[in-house]
């Protein structure tokens, strides 16, 4: 008797967990619906390789697919990382300065025309500028720099050529930044009307109202996109669009928008939704022009980096959830960040602040500054609060070693405008970064030339050894090189690095398949793979 | 007589106009930074030779008087150039928000109507009652309340006590949808409008009720209703008129914000956003039609006082 009630609830058991099972492999993967997301601004254009904002990048990039891309469902970037994307497979040959990919057959491009390696070709060759067809803005024209040309073999097969050795090249592509253009479509419709073969269609934009992009009902990847669609209600009012979040008007948050103290307020009056909390590979930074006295003393601005009190700026700021870094974003949110053991000993990062500014003092001592003798200076960030805010407490951190900094806002859109003039002394501003790789991070901020090295910064030693970890494969040895330049980067003010901001991602708990990455704020966006469970 | 008078008008109305289009021009480009810088803002940073082909393309390397009289040109032709920003013909992107904005504006103006007018004859009539001690502080609250802080305490309250939030995300389908999704944005500016209206109208009110015609009216026995309305009322509506008229002309000012809140996509948040863009395009043409209207609502208002008042006509 009781070794039969034993059989019957073991019988029960199995099936339970067996229906359990099914019900929820049958529930998985819902088709149909359409994602609501809210948007912070109007996209400045649809054409990701004019852009360097998350605006056009995040609702823009399910309209594309790269070469090879990073991995949807994994948080954090890296080579490791990296799948399959239009290129079937890739080998390098060379001695890592020719990759060659081979091409998916069989894709077709929105408006019906098949993709081929000739679009490969044109789209970078568009980037490093030598097709008929011209961008109107190149960002990432430095990432390119190592790029000799890219050449079709046939239909399906395309190399890319390299100057040199460059293991770390394909984490580039793999970035949201790095699209696959159509060769029959003009730059300026990439910017009104972009086409892709991506899994969603662009359908319209109407500034200050929508974004809207339809399901590609003809996309390669059998079974996807799970979604119809996927739409963005522009709200410029930050407080208007999280309260329709909270009322559910939405089901996403923009990407990076849920700061700390709004996410504590959001998650009080919905407790349902679901938020991750992410670093964004954004940091908020002090930027020194060094072709201004006196800042062109190396002297005065290492005094400036001891002054800094990063716990300071991360219990008033980050409410302590900022991360404290150099250039790269430390493990486990990022891969090439100095470890806290290794960071420490950095000049500036010391804990003993009092230490740190005594030694400060000393240094404007020996350039004439004290008590009596004050440096009055203008520190200029954008008109906007994550900005102003940081600057603020940045003028106070400097009042401790003679400096009077006077806060000069400058209106956010001419903020670039100012700083690539050098037209100003020093200043507070915030980098993210595409890719999280040394090789990104070092020649898009702080290579000699560099479009985005706002301060200037630029030293041949250090060129070489950007040079030298480029060429080197992924390993203990490139690691340990990285760490040497981050600290040396540091060290020498090319552009300190106060923290690592980190933010909140939410969504509705009915929003599946969806995995907020870590490392950066601009390569999990593809959408394909997330589906509505309502 | 009244030719004549209307010819000197349009006469004024036309010099206004171009006057206003000179200025508008000329301001907008002595903002620091332009379009281009701006358009450079979002790749982070500022290539001097693809902003300077870009400039180009754009016709802003014309001399200013150039660049003037290819706009005034088009402006005549109804053909007001391409959106620097979407790069879309720029009456496609003003031509939709119009009719937005002129029905938040609309209504607004009519809930000013209709809550300033009666409840300024009730307050004078009603003076150094409780009732009129209400109304002032209600009335006084209207005029110092900023009308964004309002309009965020009504989605915040919204979302509290109903869950809901009323902002415009896609196009009301019914005229119904429509009134109610612009009820709130309209009271959050009209409240503003309307305690304006009635602090002006109870004082004018007060001052014409001791008019010997009013004592005059009670003393042949007339209701208080006529006394009120017809004799006092009619008299003293002239100012607010006035008031009316100018509030009709600025209501943009308070729709920028309200707009902004609730999100509705109209022409008043639209040229802001054109502003900060440097879209000279868009913003020149908006600031005209905005400058038609206050010219033409003035002029309304001119001719409404002989309509209202009979002592007054009009002469060259």
């Amino acid at each position: 008797m009781r070794s039969n009630l034993f059989k019957v609830l073991a019988v029960a058991v199995v099936s339970a967990s067996c229906f359990g099972t099914i019900s929820t492999a049958a529930l998985a993967e819902k088709s149909g619906g359409i994602l609501k997301f809210y948007h912070r601004g109007t996209p400045p254009s649809g054409s990701i390789h004019e852009e360097a904002t998350s605006s056009t990048v995040v609702p823009y990039m399910s309209i594309f697919n790269n070469l090879v891309m990073f991995d949807q469902a994994k948080p954090v970037n890296s080579l490791d990382t990296i799948v399959p994307d239009l290129a079937k497979s890739w080998a390098w040959g060379g001695d890592k300065t020719k990759l060659t990919f081979t091409l998916r057959e069989g894709v077709k491009f929105h408006d019906g025309k098949p993709f081929t390696a000739k679009d490969v070709v044109c789209t970078w060759n568009l980037i490093l500028g030598k097709s008929k067809a011209k961008l109107r803005k190149n960002p990432r024209k430095s990432w390119y720099k190592n790029l000799a040309s890219v050449e079709a073999n046939g239909d399906y097969e395309v190399s890319f050529n390299l100057k040199r050795r460059q293991p770390a090249f394909l984490m580039l592509l793999a970035s949201g930044y790095s699209p696959v253009y159509p060769c029959h479509v003009p730059p300026k419709k990439m910017r009104t009307k972009p086409i892709g073969t991506g899994p969603f269609k662009f359908v319209s934009l109407k500034q200050n109202e929508h974004v809207k992009f339809t399901k590609n009902t003809n996309y390669w990847k059998t079974g996807r996109p799970l979604l119809d669609g996927h739409e963005w209600t522009i709200i410029k009012s930050r407080s208007t669009r999280v309260l329709g979040f909270i009322a559910g008007k939405f089901d996403m948050s923009f990407a990076g928008d849920i700061s700390i103290p709004i996410y504590k307020d959001l998650i009080k009056q919905a407790p349902h939704a679901i938020c991750e909390k992410h670093a964004t590979n954004v940091s908020t930074n002090l930027i020194v022009n060094q072709f201004k006295a006196p800042f062109d003393n190396a002297k005065i601005r290492k005094a400036m980096v001891l002054t800094i009190d990063r716990a300071s700026f991360n219990k008033i700021l980050g409410h302590g959830e900022f991360i404290m870094s150099g250039a790269m974003l430390p493990p486990p949110h990022g891969v090439w960040g100095m470890p806290p053991e290794v960071l420490k000993n950095v000049a500036g990062y010391h804990p003993d602040v009092a230490a740190n500014r005594a030694e400060a003092r000393k240094i404007m001592k020996s350039l004439g500054y004290g008590p009596d003798n004050r440096l009055k200076v203008k520190v200029a960030t954008r008109n906007i609060a994550i900005y102003r805010d940081p600057a603020v407490l940045l003028i106070d951190h400097l009042k401790e070693i003679f400096i009077d900094g006077e806060l000069d806002t400058v209106e956010t859109s001419n903020w670039h405008a100012k700083v690539a003039r050098k037209d100003y002394q020093v200043g507070l501003n915030l980098t993210g970064i595409g890719v999280d790789d040394p090789d990104a991070m070092f020649y898009e901020n702080y290579a000699c030339g560099s479009q985005r090295n706002y301060t200037g910064y630029c030293k041949e030693e250090m060129m070489k050894l950007f040079e030298k970890q480029s060429m080197m494969d992924n390993g203990p040895e490139r690691m340990k090189l990285v760490y040497e330049i981050d600290k040396k980067l540091q060290e020498d003010a090319a552009r300190p690095i106060i923290a690592n901001n980190v933010r909140y991602n939410c969504f509705q708990p009915y929003v599946k398949g969806f995995k907020t990455q870590t490392n950066s704020l601009y390569n999990g966006w593809r959408f394909e793979d997330i589906y509505l469970d309502k | 007589m009244l030719y004549s008078y209307l010819i000197q008008r349009f006469l004024l109305m036309f010099l206004t106009l171009l006057g206003m289009s000179i200025i508008i021009f000329v301001l907008l480009r002595l903002v620091p930074g332009n379009i281009v810088d701006i358009m450079f803002d979002s790749a982070g940073f500022v290539d001097p030779a693809e902003k300077a082909t870009i400039e180009k393309e754009l016709g802003l390397d014309l001399p200013i008087y150039e660049q003037y009289y290819h706009w005034i040109v088009g402006l005549v032709s109804f053909d007001l150039g391409f959106s620097y920003v979407s790069e879309m013909p720029a009456v496609d992107e003003i031509g939709p928000r119009i009719p937005i904005t002129a029905k938040l504006a609309a209504l607004s103006l009519f809930f000013s109507i209709l809550f300033g007018l009666p409840l300024g004859v009730i307050s004078a009539v009603k003076q150094n009652t409780a009732l009129d001690y209400a109304l002032r502080v209600v009335s006084l609250s209207g005029l110092s309340l900023p009308s964004f802080w309002l309009a965020l305490l009504i989605l915040m309250a919204c979302v509290s006590y109903t869950g809901a939030i009323p902002i415009y995300t896609e196009t009301p389908e019914t005229l119904w949808d429509e009134l109610l999704l612009y009820l709130l944005p309209s009271a959050a500016v009209g409240f503003r409008a309307s305690a304006l209206i009635m602090r002006l109208t109870r004082s004018s009110m007060l001052e014409v009720m001791r008019q010997d015609y009013i004592r005059t009216a009670m003393s042949k026995g007339a209701s208080d209703n006529a006394i009120n309305y017809k004799h006092a009322l009619r008299n003293a509506v002239l100012p607010v008129t006035t008031i009316i008229g100018i509030e009709a002309a600025f209501l943009i000012g308070g729709l920028i914000i309200t707009e902004t809140v609730f999100n509705i996509p109209g022409v008043a948040h639209f040229l802001v956003e054109a502003i900060l863009m440097r879209d000279y395009p868009i913003v020149q043409s908006l600031v005209m039609f905005i400058a038609i209207i206050v010219v033409v609502i003035n002029f309304l208002t001119d001719l409404a006082y002989a309509a209202l008042d009979p002592r007054i006509k009009y002469s060259d």
